[in-house]
């Protein structure tokens, strides 16, 4: 390697970065085309796409390459878990915007369109939640929070009860409890989305209730969906994680990419409950 | 590409690496790294700077002259995102990369490759703003705080504006990660947290607030762009939204922000100072507790960007003091540099001259910003030029002029030579006189109630437009004397020793000038 520092590892010259700014050139642009109606968006977004799993693949894949061969120290591992805990919090802080702009409608603008200041411009309108808003016409059912978001709930929490027992399995050197672990959890989190995804379109086709349908769909949809997409990022990295398993990586003493993927879980297993509590619940 | 960059490793083992643009392309070297940043903001310098010239000119009298009211407006959105993300930001992140890992005794940034990431990404960020100007509708209109519901009606080039947010948001991201883990887990043996230089201290809490409210500005700017193409009604009032939300989410990000910029400048002046005051700095403790109190207040201030917007009492009461509260650490700061400089032995060079002024100025800026948090006062003086007057006291006597004594600073530390003084002198006179007259007189013309934002104006505001736009061509035309001069020290001038100022402290002063590709490749013992 180019770095002789011997108490840190610094990575030779890569054009994975360069790589990567362009998969995002390419992915803005197009999503730009595309929502304004530009026969071109979806071919540039699909381009975008293409490179940046290209770059994803074989950056990660160098990574791995040099942390399997033993060039990440003890150092090198901090900074990992120092990266992965800022990253999170910054996850965090994203869907806090979502929550506040659900918080805000509930708390604030709802009551006061439904209050004497709006009297004259939409007099019949009054502050129940869920609410469509009173430019709202037609009807909708509300989620409830029993039946599939509820069953949702309990198969992610044994789902960060799977992983842990699979980072058990890793710690204490059995392969296939780890496997098996991870299987597992994956196997929820798949659960998960499908019937996530059959609750949508029952959303969709029964309920009347869409992304469209007032601030109520709005922050539904929104905050649901963002959780739904970071649990799909997740089960993608668990399965990485499961192929890195059967490839033989990881050692009991040295597999941060594993517990990094289980913070990653974590996390989106406590936005759910987050989830379940104010959307579905309250 | 992995086998011939390894192979190239083995050739020059502790050498450079590839050459010629490869080496920039694909470069893991903090040095590297921090030199395209370093470029990359000048060259959003200029072109921000080119726009607000072009304000500046139409604004030179009353009527419309070389704008129409569209193009004003996208040329002042542009101007404020492009300086704002584009220059200033980019400045303090490539000082970090140049000076963090030297000033703790590292040898590199934590992330080699996600730093060139972060640098790379700003490259697509910016394109996609500046293409914005030449897309049908032409680009944002609406002002770098984006509020519906006029964002919501803007042409195509505010959805190019709502991505370019994204990739600017990830790389900061990603560089504030980079940064806080260096700081947290490279400092050499015995650089402990209390020891370190302002600077990194200042860049470590930056970093956070960065971290903490960058994503709230990406989750704002999807919140529009799924308003505008997906019928979700944030920001809808009929569909029970509120445009006010916008608001509340953008200067939750907003406010914090407005530190990120001048957070690292207070780090940047504190070391300048000291130095060539030739004392250390008064006070290290309390300017360490003072900047990690601006940063926790500043999440709990934006409201003042928002007295008009139509709040209950309570709440301005409660977010006029909070603001107020601010001057107190700020006012340690400013107290503790002139007690620094008290009884020192002063000597006045470029780098200095531009702290003396960045003291003086950013007070100011700091003393109208009191004013604004009066509500009372505020409702007067909200979407006038003394707005406009206040923030460019701070972001360009502040931010600027700490970039710009951050540069004569560690110019010889870069390059290997001295740059020339009398030159860099005339500089600093120049800018200083020149950014006062543009920006002085906007108070009294956003006292007299001139709204910002609108290309035309009243007969009585044409003095000092006037004056003001002398001021800004000035201010703008002095910056070329900084390019020649710092082109000139990158390609002569008078050998540099490893530490050219008597006063200076720190461990990057340790290593000869020019700094070589890799420093402390053994760690130093900090005693």
């Amino acid at each position: 390697m180019t770095q002789p520092a011997s108490y840190y590892y610094v990575p030779s010259p890569s054009y994975w970065p360069l790589v990567g700014a362009l998969a995002l050139l390419l992915l803005a642009a197009g999503a730009v085309l595309w929502v304004n109606g530009y026969s071109s968006g979806p071919l540039t977004v699909s381009a975008g796409f293409a490179v940046l799993i290209f770059m994803m693949a074989g950056w990660f894949r160098t990574v791995i390459r040099e942390s399997e061969g033993g060039l990440y120290n003890k150092r090198v591992d901090t900074s990992f878990r120092w990266a992965m805990s800022w990253f999170i919090f910054s996850e965090v802080m994203f869907f806090a915007a979502f929550f506040g702009a659900l918080f805000y409608a509930r708390v604030l603008s709802i009551p006061d369109l439904a209050s004497v200041d709006s009297q004259l411009l939409w007099p019949n309108f009054s502050a129940v939640w869920p609410n469509a808003g009173p430019g709202y016409k037609g009807t909708f059912s509300v989620m409830e929070a029993m039946g599939i978001p509820a069953i949702n709930t309990l198969l992610l929490l044994s789902s960060g009860a799977t992983l842990t027992w699979a980072h058990w399995g890793l710690m204490k050197g059995n392969r296939t409890h780890l496997a098996l672990g991870l299987v597992l959890t994956i196997a929820l989190g798949v659960i998960f989305i499908s019937l996530q995804a059959s609750e949508y379109s029952h959303a969709y086709s029964e309920m009347n209730l869409k992304l469209t349908t007032g601030i109520y769909g709005t922050t539904f949809f929104m905050l649901t969906g963002f959780h739904g997409l970071h649990v799909t990022i997740g089960v993608t990295m668990l399965t990485v994680m499961l192929f890195r398993v059967l490839a033989g990586h990881f050692k009991p003493d040295h597999h941060f990419a594993f517990e990094a993927v289980a913070w990653y879980w974590h996390f989106v297993d406590v936005v759910w409950l987050m989830l379940y509590v104010v959307v579905y619940w309250l | 590409m992995e086998t011939t960059a390894m192979g190239h490793a083995e050739v020059h083992d502790h050498g450079h690496g590839p050459t010629g643009l490869k080496r920039w392309l694909t470069t893991t070297n903090h040095k590297d790294i921090g030199s395209m940043y370093l470029w990359f903001s000048f060259a959003m310098f200029i072109v921000g700077g080119i726009m607000a010239l072009l304000i500046r000119a139409e604004l030179f009298e009353p009527g419309l002259q070389f704008l129409d009211p569209e193009r004003y407006n996208q040329i002042v959105t542009l101007h404020g995102l492009i300086m704002v993300f584009g220059a200033i930001m980019p400045a303090f992140v490539g000082f970090a990369n140049w000076m963090i890992p030297m000033q703790i005794g590292a040898s590199d940034m934590a992330f080699g490759r996600l730093n060139n990431w972060s640098f790379w990404l700003l490259i697509p960020a910016s394109l996609l703003l500046v293409t914005s100007l030449f897309v049908p509708g032409g680009a944002a209109g609406v002002g770098w705080t984006l509020y519906p519901p006029l964002s919501i009606q803007m042409g195509m080039g505010m959805d190019l504006a709502i991505f370019s947010v994204h990739i600017l948001g990830i790389s900061s991201i990603l560089g504030s990660i980079n940064i806080i883990t260096t700081i947290l887990n490279l400092r050499a043996p015995g650089m402990t947290m209390m020891k370190m230089p302002m600077f990194a201290w200042t860049w470590l809490i930056t970093a956070f607030l960065i971290i903490a409210v960058m994503p709230v500005f990406a989750g704002a700017v999807t919140m529009l762009l799924t308003d505008r193409h997906f019928g979700t009604s944030f920001f809808s009032a009929a569909g029970g939204g509120d445009p006010v939300l916008f608001q509340h989410v953008f200067w939750f990000f907003g406010h914090p922000e407005v530190y990120i910029v001048i957070l690292p400048g207070f780090g940047i002046i504190s070391q300048v100072i000291s130095a060539f005051s030739r004392k250390p700095l008064f006070g290290y403790a309390s300017m360490v507790y003072a900047t990690a109190s601006i940063a926790v207040l500043s999440f709990f201030v934006w409201g003042h960007h928002m007295f008009t917007s139509g709040m209950p009492v309570t709440g301005q009461l409660f977010y006029m003091y909070a603001t107020m509260l601010i001057a107190i650490p700020t006012g340690v700061k400013v107290f503790n540099w002139i007690a620094t400089m008290w009884r020192g032995t002063l000597t006045f060079e470029t780098p200095m001259l531009f702290a003396l002024g960045f003291i003086f100025l950013f007070t100011m800026g700091g003393f109208s910003g009191l004013v604004l948090a009066m509500t009372a006062v505020d409702v007067q003086m909200h979407n006038t030029y003394y707005v406009v007057a206040h923030f460019h006291y701070t972001m360009v006597a502040g931010a600027l002029f700490s970039a710009f004594a951050a540069v004569y600073y560690w110019l010889p530390k870069w390059t290997g030579h001295m740059y020339n003084e009398k030159l860099g002198k005339v500089h600093f006179w120049l800018t200083m006189a020149f950014f006062n007259m543009t920006f002085f007189v906007q108070h009294f013309l956003g006292l007299a109630g001139m709204p910002r934002r609108i290309p035309d104006y009243a007969l009585q505001f044409a003095d000092f437009n006037r004056i003001s736009s002398i001021g800004a061509f000035g201010l703008g035309i002095s910056q070329l004397l900084f390019l020649y001069i710092v082109v000139s020290c990158i390609k002569g001038g008078p050998k540099a020793a490893a530490k050219p100022w008597d006063g200076a402290e720190g461990l990057e002063w340790d290593v000869p000038s020019p700094a070589p590709y890799h420093t402390w490749e053994i760690q130093p013992q900090v005693k």
